[in-house]
Formats: structure tokens, sequence, C-alpha cells
């Protein structure tokens, strides 16, 4: 079993993992922090895919903005009763010694200077390289351009209609 | 050197993130879990655009993938306006509150 098999394999289990988690937690908290982590492990996907600018897009859009507006709606409306806070008992340990395996992982690539192709194979020249990214934006801005206009008016619309659903009436008394 | 790992894979666990998507949207009653639900969903469906995409070499795929994720958010943000609103008038979000409509 070579490596990029395995890291397809790992990332299934955590994606599906999470997903099934999102369906079946109690509160609203919890099932948007495992789509967050589904998110996350989806992007890593298309970086194999050899999709960099649309991995970034989904943590940045995805995992960042969407989901903030997400927990922001949550709290904001106050339904969700969590249990009282309790800390597990071997959270602390746990979390001190990933962030300790985190910091030597770093270290080591950083002194190692490994590059990505050094440990997975690039996918394939032509889609996985800088060149892609120049590609996708020429296909974006020229061959694409319309359907990229209209989706800035898309999200005008968007935004005037979330302005005016979410004001409040004159007459209508604050909660 | 091509991609080792099958397009079947891709497609397949994109079909399971869609499935279970479809299953949040059907048995869960709190609207903000459906949302995530079809987030996951479109998720899915992106998956599969870019593996077709990275299979055969073009950008189309990266390209809708795109497109998809400028909808999404415009649909979160307006179903979540929605939701909001809904809650200020019911002070109840469970779906099953909201049958104004029934005959």
């Amino acid at each position: 079993m070579n490596l990029s098999l395995l890291l397809f394999f790992v990332l299934a289990v955590v994606a599906v993992l999470s997903a099934i988690g999102l369906l079946v937690s109690r509160s609203a908290i919890y099932a948007a922090l495992f789509l967050v982590l589904n998110f996350a492990a989806v992007a890593v996907y298309y970086l194999v895919l050899g999709a960099p600018f649309i991995a970034m897009a989904q943590v940045t859009v995805y995992a960042g903005a969407i989901m903030v507006l997400f927990l922001f709606v949550i709290m904001l409306l106050g339904a969700e009763k969590l249990p009282p806070g309790r800390a597990l008992p071997w959270q602390r340990p746990l979390a001190i010694s990933l962030a300790i395996v985190l910091l030597v992982e770093g270290v080591f690539l950083l002194v190692q200077r490994l590059k990505i192709t050094d440990i997975l194979p690039a996918p394939s020249v032509e889609v996985n390289s800088v060149a892609s990214l120049v590609d996708l934006g020429k296909a974006l801005f020229q061959m694409y351009l319309l359907p990229f206009e209209i989706t800035s008016v898309l999200l005008l619309v968007a935004m005037v209609g979330v302005i005016v659903l979410a004001k409040r009436e004159k007459g209508e008394l604050g909660s | 050197m091509t991609n080792v790992v099958p397009l079947s894979y891709y497609l397949g666990i994109s079909g399971f993130l869609f499935a279970l998507g479809i299953l949040g949207v059907l048995i869960r009653r709190n609207p903000l879990i459906i949302f995530m639900s079809i987030e996951l969903m479109l998720n899915g469906a992106n998956l599969a655009f870019l593996a077709f995409s990275s299979a055969f070499h073009v950008l189309t795929g990266q390209i809708f993938v795109f497109f998809v994720m400028t909808v999404a958010a415009a649909e979160v943000a307006v179903g979540l306006a929605l939701i909001v609103v809904i809650f200020r008038t019911k002070h109840n979000i469970d779906v099953d509150v909201l049958n104004s409509l029934k005959g």
C-alpha cells in the first residue's frame, strides 16, 4: 500500500466519521465543528487532486467564513442548550502531546526542507503546477467572464436580501 | 506520473458524503443542521467535480467548483437570515412548528 492510497483512506475515514458525527450530534454547535473537520478533510483531497486554489478557497470560504456565520447564528438564536461545561480528564495532556507532535513535525520539515512531492507523488505535471493557477485565472476571466460577473450580481442580490430580511420594521419591538 | 488513487474511489467517497447529506436533510428537524447537511451535499458534489477535473486534465471542473462555492455562500447568507427572522417571529426553529400554510 503506497502513501497516496494510505492518505486517501485516512482522509476518507475522517470525512465519513465527521459527516456521521454531524448527523448524530445533539447540539448544533458540535454539528458545526464536525462540519469544519469535514471541510478540512475534503480540502486536503482537493490539494491531492491538484487544485490548490480551490483547497485554499475551501478553507477560507467554507471552513472560515461560512462556518463562522453558522456559529454566529447558532449563538445568536441561543436555542442550544449545551450541557454544563466539564473538561474531559484526558483533554489537557492529550492537547499538550498533540501540540508537541505538531511542533516537532514543523521543525523537522523546516530542517529537512522536504518538499511535498518527496512524500507524495505529484498527481500530474500539467495540473499540479503554478501554471495551472495561471490557466485557471485565464479561463475564469476570459472564457467564463460572464458567469463570473453574474455571480458578483448574485452576491450583491444576496447581500441586499439579507439586509432587507434582517432589518427590523419600524413598529416592531426589539426582543 | 498519474494519480495512483483511482477515480472511482473519489466518486465513491463523494457519493457517500452526498448520501449522508441527504440523510441529514431527511432525519434532522433543526433547520441549521439541515443547512449544514446541504453544505455537506455540495461538498460531495465539488469533490466529484475536482476528481473528474484531475482525471481528465481539464480546468472546467475547478471553475465550476468556484461557482458552486459562490452560490453556496450566497445561499447560506440568505438562509441564515431567514432562520433568524423565523426565530424572531415564532421563537422556535423546529421545522415541524412551521406549519402556518397548512390548510
